[in-house]
């Protein structure tokens, strides 16, 4: 097949995919009585538009932003391992650790100036991240143990570790009431006063423009070093990437540690940005798999995971917006479920996808299994 | 430590251990005809609601069958609703992680849906048919014995057992185990042979939603007594662990499912016990996570599991 209907393709099934996972949001909707193109109006004046005025509304605007930021970074950790062929499904607890990392750091850095504390933040919280991630990455390397069941049990593994850090372990200074963190002051936080004006009032900090400048410094990483082109062979084809010189078992860590440091990120724009505290959560943080959406809809690229993210971000603001309609907004976790299942069963997307282009060439649709289903690395779980 | 203290951690350890036995032998079948299933806690999720959802409806005309009968709605509902995962990795060549995933991320949303939109609030009332505990009549009198297992406990447990027993006859005594495993180890051999890959596969997926919904009707039936959004939360990844730690075998998995099961008891109910209470919670919370971890990397290494598990099968023409 040429390369236009290769190009036409990458871009069509995340669409359709899109598509058909609204679809199945208003027939579930229509199923259970109520009027879907009602509960989607809301869903887009929820996200965009002040009730009073009618006005496009810049405070929402700006909690759009405020949502993308962390899933820009677990959707860029999700793509970074992908490409050298692994799964991290533990983007949760390891954003996590940066979560709760950020916030001791800057508690326990209480009187000094933003300057040294905001940074400090920040890469303590990416550092843990990546040191969660390094342990399935290394035991991957040199074991061979599948790192999906590995970073599967870490996720529960940092859940108890985090409680238990929060309950018994932080100084009691630290501590509002039992289970959640004081508040960190504006010296130790992502957000700025202008930022808050301009967005009238949002959380909008400091997070989202750290992510559109990973987003860029990914991009340069894994396309324009050698690092990058090592992650990229090793995810096509470890044993040739060996045959070459390069060592695997290095890439493999290496690139779950920056994996991790990115969820960590993530963690910690949630943590500095949009929160300023920690409490206890009852279950893997929703950042985590929600990135790994981000990632798989945005096809592991930049741009795709910055539209995709911000996607994302206004289905979750508008879909509690959604409620007012008398629609329960867990709808719309299930058409972001829905939106990965078809990019899950792309493989039928794209066979559609030929039959209505009737190329000529589509006789020759190829029948084999793609790359990722052969790199599927589920065989040694 | 007294006799009663005994009884009754060996039935509270019944009690945690029955859930994830039931789910463990999901993941069994399923991995063994080569699906990996991470969505077993997804499908717990559906057969906790749909059970409750049934108890609430139906325990009036029931009685006290409302349970069993519930654990049975949980069961059908969890196969449904693999029908998803099957249908993406089987015939449509989904990645099996990410199916899977899909499966844990719907079902918690769509349940929490569904019961906003069935009683107009986040979570269910109490169930009031619930299993209770259970006395043999007869065995109850054995000395010593006849208190610890067979007096006040799990009648769920000792069908869990049954059901282990069972799996573990048709797994590796039966033709149709035999074709299922086939299949899971190397899917172009027994196509050669004339078995259908597809429908082998298709199968053990189903079964694999029949016991996970029934796990998940269980827990919510016996421990829970209601339905809300954290009422599963992490049980099937913990069955997933106890089928790893069983090495994809019916009776081991069902053995460490017994083992995880005690682990939970006590992180949630130790503090009567000595020595235990000592320990932190998050020690015994984590356990079964760690330990599967280290079972990995100690004793499995990279020669696991069915061979073919997780790789699509693609049938030439």
């Amino acid at each position: 097949m040429d390369n236009s209907t290769s190009n036409l393709k990458k871009v069509l099934v995340p669409v359709l995919s899109v598509l058909l996972g609204f679809l199945l949001g208003a027939i579930i909707m229509w199923v259970s009585g109520y009027d879907a193109i009602a509960g989607y109006k809301t869903m887009i004046n929820t996200a965009f538009v002040n009730p009073q005025t009618g006005a496009i509304n810049p405070k929402s605007i700006g909690e759009i932003f405020v949502t993308a930021g962390p899933l820009i970074f677990t959707g860029l950790g999700f793509a970074v391992a992908n490409t050298a062929g692994f799964f991290n499904i533990g983007l949760s607890g390891q954003a996590l650790c940066g979560w709760v990392a950020s916030i001791w750091t800057v508690l326990a850095m209480q009187g000094m100036p933003k300057l040294v504390v905001v940074p400090v933040a920040v890469i303590v919280g990416a550092l843990a991240g990546a040191l969660a991630a390094a342990i399935p990455g290394a035991l991957r390397a040199f074991f061979g143990t599948s790192e999906v069941i590995v970073t599967i049990m870490m996720n529960y593994i940092l859940l108890y570790m985090s409680t238990h850090i929060v309950n018994n372990v932080m100084s009691e200074s630290m501590i509002q009431t039992k289970g959640v963190t004081k508040n960190i002051g504006l010296e130790g936080s992502l957000r700025t006063e202008w930022l808050g004006q301009i967005s009238n009032g949002s959380r909008l900090n400091l997070g989202i423009f750290l992510a559109i400048a990973f987003l860029v410094l990914v991009w340069f990483l894994l396309k324009k070093t050698t690092l990058g082109l090592e992650i990229r062979s090793v995810g096509l084809n470890p044993f040739a990437s060996e045959y070459a010189g390069m060592s695997s078992k290095r890439t493999i860590i290496i690139s779950m540690v920056i994996s991790g440091a990115l969820a960590g990120l993530g963690g910690v724009v949630q943590g500095l940005g949009t929160f300023n505290n920690f409490f206890v959560q009852g279950s893997s943080l929703s950042i985590g798999f929600d990135g790994m959406a981000v990632s798989l809809l945005g096809s592991g690229t930049s741009v795709g995971i910055l539209i995709s993210a911000l996607l994302f971000s206004v289905l979750k603001l508008g879909g509690q917006g959604m409620q007012f309609a008398g629609i329960p907004p867990e709808l719309v976790d299930v058409v972001i479920a829905s939106i990965i299942f078809f990019i899950g069963i792309s493989f039928i997307i794209k066979l559609f996808i030929d039959k209505v282009i009737k190329d000529k060439k589509a006789e020759e649709i190829d029948l084999k299994p793609t790359p990722s289903n052969e790199n599927n690395e589920g065989g040694t779980i | 430590m007294d006799l009663s203290t005994i009884a009754s951690l060996v039935t509270q350890t019944l009690i945690y251990a029955t859930p994830l036995i039931l789910t463990a032998l999901g993941g069994v079948f399923s991995e063994r005809a080569g699906v990996v299933n991470v969505g077993l806690e997804g499908i717990m999720v559906m057969g906790a609601f749909s059970s409750i959802v049934f108890n609430l409806s139906f325990a009036e005309q029931l009685g006290a069958w409302t349970p069993w009968v519930g654990v049975l709605v949980g069961g059908l509902t969890g196969m449904v609703f693999s029908l998803i995962h099957a249908v993406a990795t089987v015939s449509f060549r989904a990645d099996h992680i990410i199916s899977g995933t899909v499966v844990n991320l719907m079902a918690p949303s769509l349940a929490i849906f569904l019961v906003k939109v069935i009683y107009q609030k986040g979570q269910t009332d109490n169930i009031r048919e619930s299993f209770g505990y259970f006395t043999f009549e007869g065995l109850s009198k054995i000395p010593v014995l006849g208190p610890i297992f067979f007096e006040g406990t799990s009648l769920p447990a000792y069908f869990a057992v049954a059901v282990a027993i069972i799996a573990w006859f048709v797994l590796s005594k039966t033709k149709f185990g035999l074709r299922l495993r086939a299949v899971g180890e190397n899917p172009q051999a027994a196509d050669t042979l004339g078995i259908n890959v597809y429908a082998m596969r298709y199968a053990g997926v189903l079964i694999s939603g029949f016991l996970g919904g029934m796990g998940g009707a269980v827990f919510a039936q016996q421990i829970a007594g209601r339905f809300a959004v954290t009422t599963i939360s992490g049980q099937g990844f913990i069955a997933m662990a106890a089928m790893i730690f069983g090495k994809w075998n019916p009776l081991g998995a069902m053995a460490s499912a017994i083992f995880f099961g005690f682990a939970q008891n006590i992180s949630i109910s130790g503090s009567n016990l000595p020595v235990i209470s000592s320990i932190p919670a998050v020690y015994l919370q984590a356990a079964p996570y760690v330990l599967t971890i280290l079972v990995l990397v100690i004793f499995l290494g990279k020669a696991s599991g069915p061979k073919a598990n997780g790789k699509n099968y693609i049938k030439s023409k």
